[in-house]
């Protein structure tokens, strides 16, 4: 019964999940080292959720349904074994994974990056690129950065929070009013990735979408001195509009 | 006795003394089955606006860009729907049920404020109604329902939207505030004779700690909106990064309240699983020390989590380590009660009624909510879920999962309790059937909306993001659900007038609210039950050592069993052992409550509305009207010992050292402290974390004012305390002169203080720094006024005859309440001008 209805629902999201691949924010189609490794977390961590509740109903179905002969019981074998070592053992394992993926990414994503200054504005992004050559660059709704290395970028906002996220290639971190925050991403090829803001900042929230442009390091500096320079009028890009 | 009257007598008898009057009167009922079934009403009222809210959002979001919502509404829609569900239907339910079902199940009358039970119900549904009145004037809140600044600050929302939220939250909290002084105080003093605190039922357990949280974890919020209030208002700057404050300071103190408050919606509705489940199993729950132990873990773990809700802001790595293994941590006792119930199961001889198919259904969902929520304290992947549709998904599962289905399991267990009828097991099951494949649809499906990047409060989303398949099929579930939720209200209305009689105690099971008549009496038991015969591991479920328990008790076997004084009186017992201790002497229906929350509305709506002039008088009027109700306690004439029963003679409790009074003042203060500790955090944060620290100016050390401040409140706490001697005791005179003292030393500190914050400290609407410490010079005065009103109290109580050596009760709150203010009043200076040479 509660079985059937899981294994409808699982079903019913299948071509979703495996279409997962058409939707350009979706962090289960991975174009970065971090967003792969969080994915295959993903993975490993659903199925074994999954496991354990299908595992937890059918013992209580066992329990509430078994023959009835007064079943001598161990109160602390079940207390123990199910109620403290069981999740502790879990738990100690998923640590365990997190710790490693967290040292995986940290590994591979250590040389020394390219930086993008990010500055979310209600409700457009604004970009800028201070470690080249072109330091009063500043592009709107898009970021150009470097295919194939680690990028930082360090996000911040003049007005309130907003949250900076571009899910096919990593987590997101918000922008807060009076501090930098830091993120390390990496684009392994050149292309699109969409961008949108993931904390709720007010009416135009749902627009505040941003692209980021991912080029072979040698084309970068080329993208770059085709941008206009601070203090030129860039009309900040709606994005399908609504 | 003389001519014991039989069990019709007895029953008119009490009833006379203990209904509620009828008509208008229904207005000033006291007792605890009325409040309680207010509560649970109004909840359900408050559940299907959310509900309707929840409709519309689904309905906007089934296609991507065909809204029928702009962004504006959208927001308020949304918003309404988190704020309804959270603090009008999900808190209220349950103390709505604690409230309804404790004293049954303890064996006892009443609650032990009735009056404030009453006052508690009046604060929620005003508070309530400011809200709803927002959104049927078009002004609801639009920032979300945690208001996250600065969004929610007067910058970019100006106009009244979140001030709405935050006066008509606040009016709730003190609601909530006021349940968890009354549960907790009636839990530890209020049971049957020889009900040990180790044995008593479950539910009083989880009640118990759930009352504790509350107490300290809503002021946390109630401290927020106040500085967030005030910042709006007045410009104070807490929040705001320009003039040194820090918008993530809300955050903090926000999920210092947002995350305990989540279990303190789970434990309620565990603890009415653990209620419920030994009548099915047919046998006492498995391990009760374990569940004790694991509630009281899940209640101290809670208060460690809560940065788990910032991973993203910008905390440093170390704390978002420690949170997210902290979160993860919570699972642990959370499996140990699993464990327990299914063990109970497994040793018993379960038999399968409509309410197990409920409790089913919430082991299937709360199970796989909890894994999701294990997965989203693991911290990398809680930076691609944080904020997408799969938190959404996550919090439907624990909250709908783990108190919604709970809910419903006991609505159906004890309906026949309420009105002596079954609902329909027809209906039921139908209902359940189609929550439970609608919750699904709507939300499993969710997950992978969140996982393919759909973030959390977007009206609209663009046509190429994959997301509408989604999006269409959890809006039918959307649907599914409301026809189930249809049903099942249906069914309780209906059953009042169609449902079948059950017969009494249909669930055979052994819990004491079945030991009376059903529907209950006015009074719950003709005599207060003596358990201390029975054997330890009966305890939790006495009806099954004694079947006939509530006959003897109908016809007066126990304590307190003879009406004959004509007054509501119930016993109080030692907090550890139930050795019947005193008896209470409970107040009658009142107006006091509904007079006293009708000043508090028009206090917030004066301060809703920026009518200044009027917020001081209301003030007064408020502060009048709590004066007379404090009044209506106590004794004029000397105690004497009274007849309690079964050759027992007690004190009635103006002579008891652990009156009721005395333990309310106790936890109130706790719940007080939690408050000046966070403003004492928020000192502390503001100072490390915040840019723009030093500030430009800080207080003038100029020595005579925090010394005359300390001086004053050293004056008021010595004349309280030599208030209290035996000898001062003696003399009313004496007494009221060390009163009348305390009091006056008060206004010389009120005096003191305030030359403080007008002229050492920096204007506070200069700095972050300025604003918290005048913030704190506030709390300080406000405490020293509230003190001079109490010592002024207490001044009169002693000339009018209500105060000697054996009813000392208005002479020891005074003394610990300027003991208190003294305390808070040396940490808040001590903490102003000992750091003002660091940061200068």
């Amino acid at each position: 019964m509660a079985q059937v209805s899981y294994r409808a629902g699982l079903l019913a999201s299948l071509p979703a999940a495996s279409a997962g691949a058409a939707s350009p924010f979706s962090t289960l189609d991975p174009a970065g080292p971090v967003a792969r490794i969080i994915a295959r977390l993903w993975w490993i961590m659903a199925g074994a959720s999954v496991a354990i509740t299908l595992g937890m109903i059918a013992l209580a179905l066992y329990c509430a349904v078994h023959p009835s002969r007064p079943a001598a019981l161990d109160a602390r074998k079940w207390l123990l074994g199910g109620g403290i070592l069981f999740p502790s053992v879990v738990l100690l394992a998923l640590l365990g994974g997190g710790a490693y993926a967290g040292w995986v990414m940290a590994a591979r994503l250590a040389p020394p990056p390219f930086v993008v200054q990010v500055q979310a504005r209600q409700w457009y992004w604004e970009a800028r690129y201070p470690e080249t050559d072109r330091p009063q660059a500043r592009s709107v709704n898009v970021v150009h950065i470097p295919a194939a290395m680690p990028v930082e970028f360090r996000v911040s906002t003049p007005d309130v929070i907003h949250s900076f996220w571009v899910p096919r290639l990593g987590g997101k971190v918000d922008a807060v009013p009076g501090r930098i925050n830091v993120i390390r991403l990496q684009a392994d090829r050149p292309g699109i990735y969409r961008g949108l803001c993931a904390e709720f900042c007010g009416a135009g929230h749902a627009q505040m979408m941003l692209d980021v442009h991912a080029h072979d390091a040698a084309r970068l500096p080329d993208v770059l001195a085709a941008l206009p320079e601070d203090g030129a009028q860039a009309q900040p890009r709606q994005r399908s509009g609504r | 006795m003389t001519g014991a009257p039989s069990a019709i007598a007895r029953h008119r008898a009490f009833e006379e003394i203990w209904r509620s009057p009828p008509g208008w009167g229904r207005l000033a009922a006291v007792n605890h089955t009325t409040i309680g079934l207010r509560f649970i009403l109004t909840a359900l009222a408050f559940f299907l606006v959310g509900g309707v809210l929840a409709m519309m959002m689904r309905a906007q979001l089934t296609a991507g860009g065909s809204g029928f919502l702009d962004s504006e509404t959208y927001n308020q829609i949304f918003t309404m729907h988190g704020t309804v569900m959270m603090f009008l239907f999900a808190i209220p339910m349950l103390e709505g049920f604690a409230i309804y079902l404790l004293p049954k199940m303890l064996g006892t009358r009443d609650l032990a404020y009735p009056r404030l039970g009453a006052f508690a119900y009046w604060c929620y549904l005003f508070g309530g109604l400011i809200l709803l009145g927002g959104l049927a004037a078009g002004v609801a809140p639009r920032s979300g329902w945690f208001m996250y600044t600065p969004l929610s600050g007067s910058t970019y929302s100006p106009g009244i939207n979140a001030d709405v939220w935050l006066i008509g939250v606040t009016f709730s909290e003190i609601s909530a505030l006021c349940g968890g002084v009354e549960l907790a105080a009636s839990i530890l003093r209020l049971r049957a004779a020889g009900m040990r605190l180790s044995r008593m039922p479950l539910f009083a357990w989880y009640m118990l700690v759930t009352s504790a949280m509350i107490l300290v974890g809503f002021p946390p919020l109630i401290l927020g909106s106040i500085l967030l209030e005030v910042e709006r208002a007045f410009g104070w700057p807490f929040f705001d990064v320009a003039r040194g404050g820090d918008p993530l300071l809300w955050q903090h103190l926000f999920w210092m309240f947002g995350h305990p408050e989540v279990y303190i919606i789970f434990l309620p509705a565990a603890g009415l699983v653990s209620a419920m489940l030994p009548a099915f199993a047919r046998r006492p729950v498995v391990g009760y020390p374990w569940i004790v132990a694991s509630v009281v873990g899940m209640g101290i773990v809670s208060f460690a989590l809560w940065g788990h809700h910032m991973s993203t802001a910008g905390i440093s790595g170390h704390a978002a380590m420690f949170f997210s293994v902290a979160s993860m941590l919570v699972a642990v006792p959370t499996a140990v009660q699993f464990f327990s119930w299914l063990a109970t199961l497994y040793a018993g001889r379960p038999v399968l009624r409509l309410p197990m198919l409920y409790l089913a259904g919430f082991l299937a969902i709360f199970v796989l909510g909890g894994m999701t929520g294990v997965m989203l304290a693991l911290l990398p992947f809680n930076w691609q879920a944080h904020d997408t549709h799969f938190v959404v998904a996550h919090l439907h599962y624990v909250l709908i999962g783990g108190m919604v289905f709970p809910l419903l399991a006991a609505a159906y267990y004890w309906m026949p309790h309420v009105s002596g009828r079954m609902p329909s097991a027809l209906l039921g099951r139908w209902a359940f059937w189609l929550i439970f494949a609608g919750f699904n649809l709507t939300f499993l499906p969710m997950h992978l909306t969140g996982m393919l990047g759909m973030p959390r409060r977007v009206h609209a989303y663009p046509a190429d993001s994959g997301w509408e398949w989604l999006n269409l099929a959890s809006s039918v579930g959307g649907f599914l659900q409301a026809a189930g939720f249809g049903l099942f209200v249906l069914d309780v209305f209906l059953h009042v007038r169609t449902g079948r009689r059950s017969r009494h105690n249909p669930w055979e099971s052994g819990g004491l609210e079945w030991a009376m008549p059903t529907p209950p009496t006015s009074y719950n038991f003709a005599a207060i039950p003596d358990l201390a015969a029975m054997p330890p591991s009966g305890a939790a479920d006495p009806l099954w050592h004694q079947r006939d328990l509530g006959a003897r008790l109908a016809s007066g076997q126990g304590y307190l069993a003879d009406p004959g004084r004509g007054q509501r009186e119930t016993l109080a017992v030692e907090v550890r052992t139930g050795r019947p201790a005193h008896v209470v002497i409970l107040p009658g229906s009142s107006w006091l409550p509904l007079a006293s929350a009708c000043a508090l509305l028009v206090f917030f709506l004066a301060l809703l509305f920026k009518a200044y002039a009027a917020v001081p008088l209301a003030a007064a009027l408020s502060a009048a009207l709590l004066a007379c109700w404090a009044w209506r306690t106590g004794m004029r004439t000397e105690p004497l010992p009274m007849d309690a029963g079964n050759g027992l003679r007690l004190l009635p409790h103006a002579a008891a050292r652990h009156a009721p009074g005395w333990t309310g003042t106790q936890l109130m203060l706790v719940a007080d402290g939690a408050l000046f500790g966070s403003l004492l955090f928020g000192y502390g944060y503001l100072w490390v974390v915040s840019p723009l620290w030093p500030p430009p100016a800080c207080v003038t050390s100029d020595a005579p004012a925090p010394l005359s401040s300390v001086a004053a409140l050293v004056a008021a706490t010595a004349s309280a305390a030599m208030a209290r001697t035996r000898r001062a005791l003696q003399s009313p005179k004496a007494c009221c002169a060390w009163q009348a003292g305390a009091a006056l030393a008060g206004l010389a500190a009120i005096w003191a203080l305030c030359r403080i914050a007008l002229y050492a400290l920096p204007s506070p609407t200069s700095h972050a720094y300025a604003a918290i410490s005048a913030a704190m010079i506030c709390y300080v005065a406000v405490h020293a006024a509230a003190g001079v009103v109490i010592s002024s109290h207490a001044a009169l109580r002693c000339l009018a005859g209500y105060v000697s050596p054996a009813r000392c009760l208005d002479v020891r709150v005074p003394a610990v309440w300027w003991a208190y203010v003294l305390g808070t009043g040396l940490l808040a200076l001590g903490l102003l001008y000992g750091t003002a040479h660091t940061l200068a």
